[in-house]
């Protein structure tokens, strides 16, 4: 029907006709608009968004996962799940902040150790002299795509105490450490090498949330040094990938140009490279801090949060609370303050990077 | 900052006759040109040996037996071959039985699935937000970049709540359903739909095609290469999916590959029994992905970037 009427317009070409085909369209265009995104309005309303507001209202409650949290069986608490986790001090605050501890730590080793990776592989991958640049990519691109479940699987038998990584390191004379059962911290053993060995009063006595300054400053576990290790191998083919897309940005008349007013690979690579892939590099940055905040696969199936908790994260707290302890008012808690801190810091990272632009 | 437009300059195309003759080392002296490659061989070789070293060890242990593979972890040929580990996988030994079948089909049946639905969830929505003019798109195009920042692991208690209000906790719809929010795969279709050029709508209007019309017959076949990256965007997504699962199940019937792996492996810290077997486990869950990646590895790269649109 619309299809005559338009023929008509088109042929007879007179105003009023037209415009009331116009909206005649329009308004189909209008209804199927709506019935085209409908599915997934409703589902990413129901399944996202509704679900938010849900762990919201829970994070405020005692409930304990029986029965449904909004019949009014389970007790308003109001903030005081939020409480216990920050400021009450007890065995939630000092499983939440080791964790937040843990964390700042693996994702500080973490990031580092990705984007330097990953920009090394882009770079070579890159290179104008050596050929084969797919076959290679394609090699370093795997591990991210297969499941972080087989890959924990494989790093628990590569990490074994007797395993393949303490093998190749007994190779070059290292006496590899057991990887999951060691719970000291990689900056206490370096502090150690220099003969401190205890915590210096000053910092033994200052308490930050329930603990020490010294035990905040214990870096990364050697069970969590085994952990960024696997993040930083699974991630880099992705995050290469980035690199690359930036890499090939740069048109090839500049490096000539550079490379023709004399400047050798160092220089070009200093000067030129790498200030234009200054936004690359902060994109890698935030979209690798975001997902070393979540981190829990790996926790899961390696670890459990030990040795001594000190690959406790917080998602893995927010999981264990809840479905564990049946606690689920304070394991939607802690997921929100996690959500908090993720947000403070990827609009930090935007306001830094914004800052260097302009 | 000059930066900024030099980025704008269009693309070159990287054949390796167009790379300036400066940037190669054509004409270095010899003894140069053999350090470079030599060093840049060498380096790619020994990333090569890190990428892909492990897996080759994770295969070489599936055919160990469990002395072998604790007392000679490195070694990439088994001494004695033994297919002990994966006559369990394959259920032919009856001592021990692990229900790898049902992991797998279940892993199958939610991946298939899911990857169907978004293909129709995802490319439904991105032609109205790319073409369709209706009043709330603003809105909604909105709420789908919004969705994008919303961190995947702070959603496990919320969808274990939405589950269980719904009455879905341990049943396929509750594995499956949630899993169709695919806010990358929208963006993706969007973008692929506005490459085309809006003549093509216009002209099956006129021809007497309705708005569902123009989309399936018209328009859909000319993305064919974002419904392929969304395809294997889903089904990687989905196959590899753990901590949905996790949440939304407890029943072990309803445990898929990467659940059951998980289950079986985690906890399971100073018994170094059996790697083998999980290892084998391990090598089953990957060889599905391997094989798409083998045929499809560009496109697995091209939803690496599309990603970072972000």
């Amino acid at each position: 029907m619309t299809a005559t009427v338009t023929r008509e317009a088109s042929a007879g070409r007179i105003r009023p006709v037209r415009r009331r085909v116009t909206s005649g369209h329009l308004r189909q265009e209008r209804r199927a608009g709506w019935l085209f995104v409908a599915p997934a309005v409703i589902v990413l309303v129901v399944f996202l968004f509704a679900p938010i507001l849900m762990a919201a209202w829970v994070s405020l409650l005692d409930w304990n996962g029986q029965s449904s949290p909004f019949s009014g069986d389970a007790d308003f608490v109001g903030l005081s799940n939020y409480q216990s986790l920050l400021t009450e001090a007890g065995l939630l605050r000092n499983d939440f902040m080791l964790s937040v501890r843990n964390t700042i730590y693996y994702v500080l080793f973490n990031v580092t150790g990705v984007v330097v990776v990953s920009f090394a592989l882009a770079m070579a991958v890159n290179s104008y002299v050596l050929r084969g640049r797919s076959f290679f990519r394609t090699i370093f691109y795997f591990p991210a795509i297969t499941s972080s479940v087989a890959i924990s699987v494989l790093f628990l038998f590569l990490f074994q105490g007797s395993g393949v990584v303490n093998v190749v390191l007994s190779w070059v004379g290292v006496d590899g450490p057991s990887w999951f059962t060691d719970p000291r911290g990689v900056l206490h053993i370096v502090l150690g090498w220099f003969g401190v060995s205890d915590a210096p009063g000053a910092l033994a006595d200052t308490t930050v949330g329930g603990l020490s300054l010294w035990n905040w400053l214990s870096g990364p576990s050697v069970a969590m040094c085994a952990l960024i290790t696997l993040t930083i191998w699974a991630s880099s083919g992705t995050f290469m990938l980035f690199f690359l897309v930036g890499l090939q940005d740069i048109p090839v008349e500049l490096e000539e140009a550079t490379a023709i007013d004399g400047a050798g690979g160092w220089q070009r690579f200093r000067h030129l490279t790498l200030p234009l892939m200054r936004r690359s590099i902060v994109l890698v940055i935030t979209l690798a801090l975001i997902s070393s905040w979540q981190v829990f696969d790996q926790v899961f199936i390696l670890s459990q949060g030990s040795p001594a908790k000190t690959t406790l994260t917080p998602a893995y707290v927010s999981y264990v609370r809840s479905f564990g302890d049946g606690q689920f008012g304070v394991g939607a808690a802690v997921a929100f303050v996690l959500f908090a801190i993720i947000i403070v810091l990827t609009l930090v990272q935007r306001w830094v990077g914004r800052e260097r632009r302009t | 900052m000059s930066g900024l437009t030099l980025r704008r300059a269009p693309r070159p195309r990287r054949e390796r006759d167009a790379v300036p003759v400066v940037l190669t080392d054509r004409y270095s002296p010899l003894p140069r040109k053999v350090a470079v490659r030599v060093v840049g061989y060498g380096l790619l070789a020994l990333g090569t040996l890190l990428y892909l070293g492990p897996f080759l060890v994770q295969v070489a242990t599936s055919f160990k037996t469990d002395a072998d593979a604790v007392g000679n972890p490195v070694s990439l040929i088994p001494s004695p071959v033994t297919l002990a580990a994966w006559e369990i996988v394959a259920g032919s030994n009856p001592a021990y039985s692990v229900p790898v079948f049902r992991w797998l089909g279940n892993s199958f049946a939610v991946t298939i699935s899911v990857t169907l639905g978004r293909l129709i969830i995802d490319s439904l929505a991105g032609y109205a937000l790319a073409r369709l003019r209706f009043r709330g798109r603003a809105v909604v195009f909105a709420g789908v970049v919004a969705v994008l920042a919303v961190p995947g692991v702070v959603l496990l208690i919320p969808k274990f709540l939405v589950l269980n209000e719904l009455g879905m906790f341990n049943s396929y719809a509750g594995m499956i359903l949630p899993l169709f929010c695919d806010a990358v795969g929208i963006l993706l279709m969007k973008t692929a739909f506005e490459a085309v050029p809006t003549e093509l709508d216009e002209a099956a209007r006129i021809d007497g095609a309705g708005v569902f019309r123009t989309f399936w017959s018209v328009i859909l076949p000319l993305v064919r290469p974002a419904l392929v990256t969304v395809t294997i965007l889903s089904f990687q997504g989905s196959w590899n999916e753990f901590t949905h699962f996790l949440v939304a199940t407890s029943d072990p019937d309803l445990a898929t590959m990467n659940l059951g792996i998980a289950r079986l492996t985690a906890g399971d810290l100073q018994g170094s029994q059996q790697f083998p077997l999980k290892l084998a486990l391990a090598t089953l869950s990957t060889i599905p992905i391997a094989i798409v990646y083998v045929f499809f590895s560009r496109y697995f790269m091209r939803s690496g970037n599309a990603t970072g649109l972000k």
